[in-house]
């Protein structure tokens, strides 16, 4: 089976580094499944999980912020966070949901609603990951 | 002459400041290893960013207002300095760069606005009367992306909003250990991008080539940001380790000379005790 080396940087410095037969993500249009051979193509990532397959079995990780960039036999994934799921901290996560669940609850014109969103978003993503592992 | 008793207790006083002097320029060593190898971690990432938006750039005809100049009404300036003194002219080499660009750009305090990292830059904008946009204080002397991420995109936010026209940054730039040098850098609009890195490539874009750039430039500027901001904890620890390092050296001497001052006395102290004793003998013959 032909692989393909899969790399995941993110400010903090390189998260991941190995090879899979199979990437599949979800773009800002959809999902995308990426095996060897593909063409270069660069697109966005929704704050999303990544899935990363192989024999052994399948990598799960938490992106934020992020876009990928495809060559025929590397895959780059950069992300503002990248986490695996034995990283992500679940209590913080919840918190964060919680917080941002309550702040678009509140109906307050002082609140800016994009950021409430985003963090939702990004804190029920996390617990997504970490739980469906 | 100081009498023999002042002349220990100084000594005394500044062995005790070695000490310390000494146990800050240990911490600083061991913060400035550190911060260096973030500074390395943080490499890859914007190596790969800078070749994608270099490639993107150089084969497409998309624009961005990110990527275009516009007419500049008023320009941001970021300044990165320290928390804390005690770490030579690391913040003064800073505030002056930035206090002379003000004066010789500016002449009203409606063309600029300051984005004041640390709280010396905090407190000397309040000094100044300079109007301050965003502040941020208390950094960690190893920050993490996620530190940073709020300043950094409503920064590159205000000039999605036209709210300024253009981000220059101001910081020390990491030479070496000893050697760090106040470093001015345009962050945006982005200019002069070096397309010879951008690989060869030519990619599919997915949604496409706006889109792409939309999302891409803003996490670029952010990134930059940070990657400075790395830059400069750096020097910040390396500035800090020279000068608790001088002023060890300076106790050192401090107390050699102090020695001396304080054996000669002792000297002159036995010496004339003894022409005493001669002298009240002498006079009992």
């Amino acid at each position: 089976m032909k692989t393909l080396t899969v790399s995941v940087v993110t400010p903090d410095g390189p998260v991941l580094e190995d090879t899979y037969e199979m990437v599949s993500c979800k773009a800002e249009n959809g999902e995308l499944g990426i095996l060897p051979g593909h063409i270069p193509l660069v697109a966005p990532l929704a704050i999303s999980a990544v899935r990363l397959k192989r024999d052994s079995g399948e990598d799960k990780l938490a992106i934020n912020g992020g876009f990928l960039e495809v060559r025929p036999d590397k895959v780059t994934i950069l992300a503002q966070s990248a986490e695996k799921p034995s990283e992500i901290d679940v209590a913080r996560a919840q918190k964060a949901r919680e917080r941002a669940e309550q702040r678009l609850r509140s109906n307050d014109d002082h609140i800016d609603r994009l950021r409430a969103e985003l963090a939702l978003r990004r804190a029920a993503n996390r617990l997504d990951v970490a739980q469906n592992n | 002459m100081a009498s023999l008793r002042d002349i220990k207790k100084r000594i005394d006083s500044t062995s005790k400041m070695k000490k310390i002097t000494k146990a800050m320029e240990m911490v600083s060593a061991s913060k400035m290893n550190k911060a260096e190898q973030n500074a390395k971690a943080f490499v890859p990432y914007s190596e790969k960013m800078q070749e994608v938006v270099a490639s993107i750039a150089k084969h497409t005809d998309a624009t961005h207002p990110m990527l275009q100049k516009r007419e500049v009404k008023k320009t941001g300036y970021i300044a990165i300095t320290a928390d804390s003194g005690l770490a030579g002219a690391y913040n003064a080499n800073v505030l002056r760069h930035l206090n002379n660009t003000i004066q010789k750009n500016h002449s009203s305090s409606d063309e600029y606005t300051v984005i004041a990292i640390g709280r010396m830059a905090v407190d000397f904008c309040k000094k100044r009367n300079f109007p301050v946009a965003k502040s941020i204080i208390g950094l960690p002397d190893q920050p993490s992306f996620a530190f940073i991420k709020d300043i950094a995109s409503e920064t590159v936010q205000m000039y999605s909003d036209q709210e300024i026209d253009k981000l220059v940054i101001i910081y020390n730039h990491y030479v070496s250990a000893i050697s760090q040098v106040v470093t001015t850098n345009q962050l945006l609009p982005i200019e002069n991008m070096d397309t010879t890195t951008g690989s060869s490539s030519q990619y599919e874009y997915e949604p496409g080539e706006e889109e792409i750039l939309a999302v891409l430039l803003p996490q670029y500027a952010e990134s930059l940001i940070y990657g400075s901001l790395l830059d400069a904890k750096a020097s910040e620890h390396a500035a800090r380790m020279t000068a608790m390092k001088s002023a060890s050296d300076n106790a050192s001497d401090l107390i050699d000379d102090l020695s001396l001052s304080y054996n000669r006395a002792r000297q002159a102290a036995i010496t004339q005790e003894i022409t005493e004793i001669v002298g009240g003998a002498s006079a009992l013959e």
